[in-house]
């Protein structure tokens, strides 16, 4: 087992590598550079400002240089969106408020869309069924900008005399987590209701349950304590990237809420080609993304006993 | 660990949920006591507040809050007609109490500043004429990286330290004593003391900036200032705080005790945010929402110094020859475009150069008004009939009559709905208009600047804003071989013609060598087709007034006040 573990923690670092180097070339092969603009610097100044930050040396020799700073942990520091900014203190300081609001959407949508799911299955075919169907098709095709956008309009003084919500982000205020939250949640809470509930009706099909209602167990036991525990497994594969991703923040809701979190600030990097910044983000959401998938594989084990690491099932 | 534990998750959402609610509070600009906080949005992040490496307008509307340079904007007290509580700008002596001009025999210039007694920084330390020299050293050095280090060319020495051939001391300022600041010119520009009160000149501390040369402008502790306001705050990506800077001379007429300038960039959430009372000043509203807003009053339309245009590629066929550049010139129906698409107050251009900048004469006509234009602007529709009548006619003697073998043209821009508007516009009244078969392309910022720069398009979407008020500003981009030459003019004549400008020593004649150079671009070359001069547009909460502006897109807000 412990075995196991290490070679996919070697693989995982592996990946990441990977990760590391592609993105590295691809955002030298787009057009562009970071120092373009419509002022018209003297060639000096771009000279100094490629020698500044090594872009005038040859692409392996930048790269060779990168990954050897990466392994002493040095991401650099950003050369266009905040001059000269560490990276690793602009994720430093991004991340968390990211992490605040994707921990609280998640924990909003696990903690609604399990117990919904059930419920739609446990009640299947019969009105709350059909209408928890309605809202999650609608959760998962509405698009998140105009689910954020008509939240900031409908709770944010779009409608004069009426503003619960504060519009401008203000850290450590929970009226500024709420609609953010209440966004970013939104689809992931219709997502694994629905997954729930497929899981939850196919559990209740299986010869145990019958066995369990045989015995006369109580419905609530059959339910939570027999099918949900196998219900559980495709939620928690989807969970496992989506920790990642929500964490990392959205772009739209970070957007639309003007949080100064990382998922705004990633997509600004790369507009503006900061290869720093793009590189440490990327690569930090891809550490992130790696280690939440080995997490996943560990939890399944707790789940479903069958599953063992690096055994053939029995 | 055989359960799937939950209620763990509770307990620690719990935690975290008391942990935030627990550090609430305590903000800056929260509001303090009595005075006005004045919340104010212009854009997103700026890139550095460095004022040497500023190469933004909203990164220069900061600098110029909480700098001061020799020269600075202080309001007129004239309200800008149709606008809501604002006031236009004039230069005054800043920092420097008085100035001297002395012009030499060989028409080399002397300005001799003398600074206000007892300037202090924002830590209490003295300010001397030498932290000018400093600064000015430093924006020339090649090492800063400075964008905008071009803007004291006119220093003697420049070339030389720019180049790397001389060291920095070598420009020509000098600080005889504490108060005195000497700044040696090869000529006399005319723009030169607006130059002194742009970002790129205003002071700098030596010890703070030596100490952390990349890493002076991040921290509120170290980033010291010498003007009306200074750094309380810098939450990235969130807001800039500023505060009044006890040491400023004349910290007693301060308005705000606060100014927050939020960073956002979504058009519409900065609307939402606006409505709902949480800003007092923005500046860029949803295209979609502004018919609204301008019918009842709450947006305003003012000058801005800039021009809309398109460049033509002028080395690549068919826009290798001059007639099909002004055919399709012509074909533009402007009046339909400012009207009808950018709605907000914009002038229909028949001229490069906009209005707004002095000639020769800087209390005379503008130097448009003096120039004239160089085709009659669509106005009315018949106008515009006559204008296409005679851009079929250019075609026609190009080889391509009624747009026949005329090959298929691609029109370029980046990624905005504003811009995308115009293009679709543009494209149908070219169609229309010449017969010709235009289709568009839109890129990321990065990837078309970088195309456009290397003269890979055929027609692109292009706009200036000027940054002094000079023609030179608008006319020296197109010398052959310039780096924003993006039409890739090359013209002996052009070149000579700016260079004659800038060696005048008699402001009459550089005048006038500058609008011939104009003549040769727009009236006789056509290398470019201008399309409407620019305004500028915002919002200021009802019960506000004292805000002052230049058309350079300057705004100001240390005198802003509750009405």
């Amino acid at each position: 087992m412990a075995r196991e573990i290490l070679k996919r923690i070697g693989t995982a670092a592996l990946t990441v590598f990977a990760v590391a180097t592609l993105t590295f070339f691809l955002t030298r092969a787009v057009p562009g550079n970071p120092f373009l603009s419509e002022k018209n610097p003297p060639q000096a100044v771009l000279d100094a400002l490629n020698e500044k930050y090594g872009l005038d040396q040859p692409l392996y020799v930048q790269y060779v240089k990168y990954l050897g700073n990466l392994l002493r942990g040095d991401l650099g520091v950003s050369v266009k969106l905040q001059k000269d900014y560490p990276v690793a203190r602009i994720i430093g300081e991004m991340f968390p408020v990211s992490a605040a609001i994707g921990f609280f959407a998640l924990l909003w949508a696990v903690l609604l869309g399990v117990p919904l799911g059930c419920l739609a299955a446990y009640r299947r075919g019969r009105g709350t069924d059909s209408a928890l169907q309605v809202v999650c098709t609608l959760g998962v095709s509405l698009p998140s900008f105009v689910v954020a956008s008509l939240l900031l309009f409908a709770f944010c003084g779009g409608i004069a005399g009426w503003k619960l919500f504060p519009t401008l982000f203000q850290a450590g205020d929970w009226r500024s987590y709420v609609l953010p939250c209440f966004s970013l949640g939104f689809y992931p809470m219709c997502y694994i209701a629905r997954q729930s509930r497929a899981s939850m009706l196919d559990a209740l099909g299986q010869d145990y349950i019958k066995t369990a209602r045989a015995k006369g167990l109580r419905t609530g036991r059959i339910l939570f304590k027999h099918a949900l525990r196998n219900a559980l497994l495709p939620v928690l594969t989807y969970l496992g990237p989506q920790v990642a991703f929500t964490l990392c923040g959205g772009f739209v809701v970070e957007t639309v809420f003007t949080i100064p979190g990382l998922g705004r600030y990633f997509v600004q990097s790369i507009s503006s080609r900061d290869y720093p910044v793009i590189l440490g983000t990327t690569l930090f959401l891809a550490s992130f993304l790696v280690g939440m998938n080995l997490l996943v594989d560990l939890l399944y084990q707790a789940v479903d006993p069958r599953i063992r690491l690096g055994r053939e099932a029995a | 660990m055989n359960r799937v534990r939950l209620p763990a998750g509770v307990l620690a959402g719990a935690l975290v949920l008391g942990a935030l609610a627990g550090c609430g509070g305590g903000e800056i600009g929260a509001g303090s006591s009595g005075g006005l906080d004045l919340r104010v949005c212009i854009a997103s992040e700026p890139a550095t507040l460095d004022p040497a490496k500023n190469s933004t307008l909203d990164g220069s509307i900061l600098a110029q809050h909480l700098f001061e340079g020799l020269m600075r904007w202080e309001n007129s007290g004239e309200a800008v007609e149709g606008a809501r509580g604002l006031y236009r700008a004039r230069l005054a002596p800043g920092q420097a109490q008085r100035y001297e001009k002395t012009v030499h025999d060989d028409g080399a210039v002397t300005y001799t500043f003398t600074l206000r007694e007892g300037l202090r920084w924002s830590d209490g330390a003295p300010l001397t004429a030498g932290d000018f020299v400093y600064a000015w050293r430093r924006l020339a050095d090649p090492a800063t990286a400075a964008d905008y280090c071009y803007l004291i060319d006119m220093v003697s020495g420049y070339e030389a330290v720019n180049s790397g051939a001389a060291e920095p001391a070598a420009l020509g300022v000098s600080a005889p004593d504490d108060r005195t600041f000497v700044a040696e010119l090869t000529y006399d520009c005319p723009y030169f003391l607006e130059i002194c009160a742009f970002p790129a000149t205003l002071p700098v501390r030596e010890d703070v900036v030596e100490a952390d040369p990349d890493g002076w402008t991040h921290d509120a502790a170290t980033y010291l200032s010498n003007g009306p306001y200074r750094l309380a705050q810098w939450r990235h990506n969130s807001r800039i705080v500023l505060e009044r800077n006890p040491s400023y001379y004349a910290a007693g007429g301060l308005g705000p005790e606060t100014i927050t300038f939020q960073l956002m960039d979504d058009a519409a959430a900065i609307l939402s945010a606006y409505r709902s009372g949480d800003l007092d000043f923005i500046k860029s509203v949803p295209v979609d929402e502004i018919p609204a807003l301008l019918a009842n009053g709450d947006l305003s339309v003012v000058d801005q110094v800039g021009t809309y245009y398109v460049s033509y590629n002028t080395q690549r066929a068919p826009f290798d020859d001059w007639r099909v550049r002004k055919a399709f010139t012509l074909a533009m129906d402007s009046r339909y475009l400012v009207e009808r698409v950018t709605q907000t107050g914009q002038i229909p251009a028949n001229a490069f150069v906009p209005y707004g900048v002095p000639d020769a004469d800087p209390e005379g006509e503008d130097f448009r008004t003096v120039g004239g234009g160089y085709w009659a602007a669509p106005d009315t529709p018949e106008q515009y009939a006559a204008n296409v009548a005679e851009a079929q006619a250019l075609l026609a003697q190009a080889g391509y009559p009624g747009g026949e073998g005329f090959p298929v043209v691609v029109y370029s821009y980046n990624n905005d709905p504003s811009h995308e508007a115009i293009a679709q516009a543009l494209q149908q009244q070219w169609q229309s208009a010449l017969g010709v078969t235009v289709t568009l392309e839109s890129g990321d910022w990065s990837a078309f600047l970088a195309d456009r720069k290397a003269g890979n398009y055929q027609i692109a979407r292009n706009a200036w804003v000027a940054d002094y008020s000079d023609p030179c500003c608008f006319l020296d981009l197109w010398r052959s071989g310039g780096g924003n030459n993006d039409a890739q003019y090359a013209n002996p004549d052009y070149d000579a013609l700016i260079d004659a400008a800038k060696a005048a020593a008699d402001p009459a004649e550089r005048m006038a060598l500058l609008h011939r150079a104009e003549d040769l671009l727009i009236g006789e070359d056509w290398v470019l087709g201008p399309i409407y001069f620019y305004t500028q547009t915002y919002l200021l909460a009802p019960d506000l007034d004292g805000v002052f502006y230049t058309p350079l897109g300057n705004f100001f807000f240390g005198e802003a006040a509750r009405i």
